[in-house]
């Protein structure tokens, strides 16, 4: 029984080895980008508009939504970077319905990728907002002797992000493959179906999480903060431009429906 | 008894107590969350979309717990590396 898709080695070249972690990381990736290019080639602005682009625009509309609501701030700052964190981690974790497909989230190398990026973007987001000066002395923030707890929290943090998303995937497929060989008929398809909630939950949190480290690392020198209340919620002034269509009939309207 | 035996009867009863034991403390304290949550919920069902984001976050955080003692166990079991230590040596 293996325990990641990093030991099924597909094509080898002396030291270069192509396994099947890289190979369908490779296949997530062109399917991104490619769907996305063909979606976004020809945008309508009109009342009429292709399925695919009202999915990409829900899509695009509610990771801004949770962002916004987490960061509490109006910025498209962070919308590329957790968006495709999220994008990222959720396809890889949904396509497992197909048959011969290993998620390669299932891999420890991919989940430390991943985390590392936060690990690096957490800092980036920080300079960026209040200075490089500011930022660091945050870190001697209660006092001078809570630096290296800081820096502690800071790694350990990052190494949980990694090992929470690579568990959640490994103990799915491996359930999986455990009860094939104990109760083959039905069951494993109920747990399957349980490892795309489970997938798709962990792909939220991911990004959840990589916004609130990108958030607290920002927020401690910026008092501007927008009114999070869900009552006004719907009616900001800057939406998306292009999906603000309609006015009050467009995407903004459903949060207040359900109040 | 020989040294792999013995390795390998500790490292499989040591993953069934790390797994056992270390899901009872995320298992209350993932309960006592939900519960809380629920009530919270119950009480004020305007903020339902906040509580419930916080409530993901902080499940997922409280399983991690959980998540490590099964990564443990399963490294026991799948890449022991003293397993595979001494396989090497008994080998060659």
């Amino acid at each position: 029984m293996k325990i990641s898709p990093d030991t099924v080695i597909l094509w080898q070249w002396g030291v270069f080895k192509i396994n099947a972690t890289i190979a369908f990381t490779w296949g997530i990736m062109v399917f991104l980008t490619i769907g996305s290019w063909l979606v976004t080639r020809k945008l309508s602005t009109g009342t009429s508009l292709s399925r695919w682009q009202n999915l990409l625009e829900i899509l695009v509309k509610g990771m801004y939504d949770q962002i916004r609501a987490i960061s509490r701030r109006e910025s498209y700052q962070y919308l590329p970077f957790v968006g495709t964190l999220f994008l990222f981690v959720m396809v890889a974790n949904l396509l497992t319905i197909f048959p011969f497909y290993e998620p390669p989230t299932g891999s420890l190398s991919t989940t430390v990728g991943l985390a590392l990026c936060v690990f690096v973007a957490t800092p980036f987001f920080g300079i960026l907002e209040g200075g490089a000066r500011a930022y660091f002395s945050s870190y001697t923030k209660p006092a001078l002797f809570m630096l290296p707890l800081n820096i502690i929290g800071e790694i350990s943090r990052t190494i949980a992000l990694a090992v929470r998303l690579f568990g959640n995937i490994m103990s799915g497929s491996m359930i999986a493959a455990i009860l094939l060989s104990v109760i083959p008929l039905v069951f494993p398809v109920i747990m399957q179906a349980l490892g795309l909630i489970t997938g798709l939950v962990q792909a939220y949190i991911f990004a959840v999480l990589a916004m609130v480290y990108i958030a607290s690392a920002t927020q401690a020198h910026k008092k501007k903060s927008i009114d999070n209340s869900p009552v006004s919620s719907g009616n900001d002034s800057r939406v998306i431009p292009h999906l603000k269509r309609g006015g009050e009939g467009g995407f903004s309207d459903t949060e207040k429906g359900g109040k | 008894m020989d040294t792999l035996g013995l390795i390998g009867i500790a490292s499989i009863i040591t993953a069934g107590i790390t797994i056992a034991i270390g899901s009872i403390g995320p298992a209350l304290g993932e309960g006592k969350a939900v519960a809380q949550a629920l009530h919270s919920i119950a009480q004020q069902p305007d903020e339902a979309n906040v509580i419930t984001r916080t409530l993901f976050v902080g499940l997922a955080m409280i399983e991690s717990t959980a998540i490590y003692c099964f990564v443990v166990s399963m490294i026991l079991i799948f890449a022991n590396p003293f397993w595979n230590y001494f396989i090497r040596k008994v080998g060659g």
